[in-house]
């Protein structure tokens, strides 16, 4: 091999206190490559980047980029070296156009003005290299998530790199926005670029990448060509074990519908909204994030007052407050667990009882049954497997998993010892959890499902739909769409409701029973 | 240089957080004081002897302390509910001009009631006037988002200019001699002394009384439990159905009811009667006492007679070795900013390479 490599990273090591963040990783990343980077949260992948990108600096351990050393700390040099990073939240600013977001830090300050002439022929040129058409002139806040994507990537490429990192790219697209990213990174890959792709998604890492790395507690412990691989193995790397995802199967639904919302509207995030769910149905809604599904999902929690419509829970009525929710039988599982799900400054126990702690059980004359309380909490902890050193430890030590699964069955509880919630509403109920606390989620989920509750499960991630879900609604501008069996759904026909398409002949919504 | 999140609060940081900080405070203190060509030494260990070091230096810094502990209270449960009451010095002027009025209008007569339902009513009056004076910012807060660290700043302004007008015209004190003075209260209203020989009133035993109360309160009652969330998370706390807005008015209530009752003790235990500046400042100083007490109600008691110590232990070495009693102040303020910092210090550390 005539050319030096694009990046040599040897023995990299990155200690927190007690924690072995990165453990001598070593990775070498070649020009026309695209290395996917796996592994589950707190694996090591952001440190490892944030290393790479001079924001760390590693306590054992070298760089080199391009044949040349990379100095430690120094994003500055990170970034003349030709590396160039999408971040999952893109850093952009919206009220300014595209040109100057690109421009935006690239001229020197003593220069009076802005040679925007230049600029603008440089980016149009760098665009089409990569394939795809901006307008320079555009408003950054009036495109849609997938061109702002290209609009960060275009502005990477502007500034030289040669080297791109994407981080959990497609998380925020749909399924076509996610295959003409795809053909992007292949075009631009065949032109000399090295991308390192971090993704926790095996479906697309096993089809864009040439090679894999997976890293597992801080260590590297799988490295190779993705051809030599497949996803059982990915997976089982990145676990460590093997993991059985959970599948819905068959069950007799309930006659009469639990939940039934007849055009619903609340604010201008949903405008439109009709679903019935029967009792024992999971019904799954899609969408690109953003669409109405967190206004759907408060007003399903008591947070928020519906402006028109009809909404009923076994057949009555229900007010916009989270305590008569709570009293109705209603599981609600928010989707930021840590911001809406808990108050993490407060003990563990506390976190357990707050949406039932007014109910005689806990409290009585405003005075709290500490014991009652504490017994609750533990087991509850018992229960839902939360791994905490205690009950009075605060609730944010916990880990996302953890905290998930004290949110969980905080939410199954609410039916006291009558059993099972007569509906689940589960926002993203799964984001950002490793695997195991996946399947554990999911079974919890099916297994409430199995027991009579009807479940209305909004996820970003198909793939959790496809397995869990009887039914699936798509949800795009706020407006509702139709609940089809999913039989019924290919992805390519979800990505299409996802993106706002309607050419398909719409059927009338389905009675529960016969779905 | 840079912060990095601590994964769990340093252990016994209630405790040791304040303590560094005040060790701090005196440290640089100290450089003040050497400035002012005194031996610091000796000046450090007058303000001790001052504040502590006899029966009458106690009696005199808890006599201090009692209006200390009230504000601090005020602040500390207001604080704890995010609510950033910054009036408490309105408010205990309002609470004693509340005092005034019900136990010292009409030429000291007061109204035609017996002196034990006055009583009541001068404790009532005064813990009113504090909370409604409190409860419109709050409101404002809630329905509009107004900043009501502005608006409870500005009303402190209002509530002097408020005082100011009475004791110029209804509570006049016709034997003022032209003081702005109001009349004083019927003799047989005033708080008992707790203490023979001194000016410790019975004042203090209900602010200790009160302080317990508060702390048994956030820890054993549901309302505790709301005002501790809505502070810590709003959002999460509505999303339990915990009534935030109701909490925050209460505890809105709870706080302008504690600063006025400071206000009412002052007139009642001290002075009897209500001038324009009875206060030097108890409000503010209040806000610092909550913050060296992380909030906590007992911890509260603990910091008023701190910072009365050093008020009062000021004045004793100003006399001796000539350092101006500003000194008292400059501590207090420093005490605070050292107590913020120790705070941060508690929850991040600090790494001095990257």
């Amino acid at each position: 091999m005539t050319a030096p490599p694009v990046l040599q990273l040897t023995g990299i090591t990155k200690r927190f206190g007690p924690v072995l963040a990165n453990d001598a990783v070593s990775l070498t990343l070649h020009a026309g490559e695209v290395l996917a980077l796996l592994g589950e949260n707190g694996a090591g992948k952001s440190t490892l980047v944030s290393i790479l990108f001079g924001h760390y600096v590693a306590d054992a351990g070298t760089l080199e980029a391009f044949g040349r050393p990379l100095p430690p700390g120094d994003p500055k040099a990170a970034l003349e070296a030709g590396i160039g990073m999408v971040h999952q939240h893109f850093t952009l600013a919206d009220n300014l156009t595209v040109l100057d977001n690109v421009v935006l830090g690239t001229e020197p300050w003593w220069q009076p003005w802005s040679r925007r002439g230049a600029a603008r022929a440089k980016l149009l040129a760098t665009a089409r290299q990569a394939g795809f058409a901006v307008d320079p002139e555009a408003r950054v806040g009036t495109l849609s998530v997938g061109e702002r994507q290209r609009v960060e990537i275009v502005k990477a490429l502007y500034r030289g790199a040669r080297l791109l990192i994407l981080d959990e790219p497609t998380a925020v697209l749909t399924p076509q926005e996610s295959e003409s990213l795809f053909a992007t990174l292949r075009q631009l890959v065949a032109q000399g670029l090295a991308v390192i792709f971090i993704s926790h998604k095996l479906d697309e890492v096993v089809r864009v990448s040439h090679r894999v790395a997976v890293l597992r507690g801080g260590r590297l412990v799988h490295e190779g060509p993705t051809a030599a691989t497949d996803r059982a193995a990915l997976a089982r790397h990145m676990v460590g074990r093997h993991v059985e995802l959970p599948r819905r199967e068959r069950r007799p639904l309930g006659a009469q519908p639990v939940l039934t919302l007849r055009d619903i509207a609340a604010g201008p995030a949903l405008r439109r909204a009709s679903l019935a769910i029967a009792a024992g149905e999971v019904v799954g809604i899609a969408g690109v994030s953003g669409n109405g599904q967190q206004a759907l999902a408060e007003v399903l929690s008591g947070t928020r007052a519906t402006d028109t419509g009809e909404l009923r829970l076994g057949g009555q009525p229900l007010p916009a407050s989270p305590r008569a929710w709570v009293g109705a039988g209603v599981a609600r599982i928010p989707e930021d667990r840590h911001a809406v799900g808990a108050v993490g400054d407060l003990p563990l126990w506390q976190n357990a009882v707050s949406e039932r702690l007014h109910l005689p059980a806990f409290s009585r004359g405003g005075l709290i049954s500490r014991g009652a309380a504490r017994n609750f909490a533990r087991h509850l902890v018992e229960h839902f497997d939360v791994r905490t050193p205690g009950l009075d430890v605060p609730a944010r030590v916990l880990s996302g998993g953890n905290l998930q699964k004290l949110v969980l069955g905080r939410a199954l509880s609410v039916a006291g010892e009558r059993g099972t919630p007569r509906l689940i509403v589960a926002n993203q109920p799964t984001w950002g959890l490793d695997i195991g606390a996946v399947a554990e989620v999911q079974r919890r989920l099916l297994a409430a499902a199995a027991q009579g509750a009807a479940v209305l499960l909004i996820s970003d991630d198909l793939d959790e739909l496809f397995a869990l879900a009887d039914r699936i609604a798509v949800m795009f501008h706020g407006r509702l769409g139709p609940a089809r069996a999913t039989e019924d759904w290919s992805r390519d026909a979800i990505g299409l409701a996802m993106a706002g398409a309607t050419a398909e002949p719409v059927g009338e919504e389905e009675p529960a029973d016969a779905a | 240089m840079r912060l990095e999140a601590r994964s769990a609060e340093a252990r016994g940081a209630l405790l040791w957080a304040p303590l560094g900080a005040i060790v701090f405070t005196l440290a640089v203190c100290a450089l003040l004081v050497a400035w002012a060509g005194a031996p610091v030494g000796r000046s450090y260990a007058l303000l001790f002897e001052g504040a502590f070091g006899s029966r009458f230096a106690w009696s005199e810094t808890l006599t201090r302390a009692t209006p200390l502990v009230l504000t601090g209270l005020a602040a500390a449960v207001a604080f704890r509910a995010r609510l950033y009451n910054i009036g408490a010095e309105g408010q205990l002027y309002l609470g004693a001009l509340a005092a005034v009025a019900v136990g010292g209008l009409h030429g000291g007569a007061a109204w035609p009631l017996p002196a034990p339902l006055l009583f009541i009513g001068m404790l009532l009056g005064g813990a009113l006037a504090g909370a409604l004076w409190l409860l419109g910012p709050a409101w404002l807060k809630q329905r509009l988002g107004v900043d009501e660290v502005v608006s409870t700043l500005l009303l402190n302004f209002i509530a002097l200019l408020l005082v100011s007008m009475a004791l110029d015209g209804p509570m006049k004190d016709p034997l003022g001699m032209g003081w702005p003075q109001s009349v004083a209260i019927d003799p047989a209203l005033e708080f008992g002394k707790l203490l023979a020989r001194s000016r410790v009133h019975n004042g203090l035993l209900l602010a200790l009384v009160l302080a317990v109360l508060l702390w048994w309160v956030e820890r054993a009652t549901t309302f505790g439990f709301a005002l501790q969330a809505v502070g810590a998370n709003a959002r999460a706390a509505a999303f339990a159905g915990l009534p935030v807005q109701r909490t925050v008015l209460l505890t809105a209530l709870m706080s302008g009811a504690l600063a006025g009752l400071a206000g009412v003790g002052e007139v009642a235990g001290r002075t009897g009667y209500l001038t324009l500046d009875m206060s030097p400042g108890y409000g503010y100083s209040g806000i610092v006492i909550a913050m060296l007490a992380g909030l906590h109600p007992l911890g509260v008691v603990a910091g008023a007679v701190f910072v009365a110590g050093v008020l009062v232990g000021a004045d004793s070495m100003s006399r001796a070795v000539g350092v101006p009693t500003y000194l008292a102040d400059v501590i207090v303020a420093v005490a605070l900013l050292s107590m913020l910092v120790a705070t941060l210090l508690t929850r991040y550390r600090v790494r001095w390479r990257a």
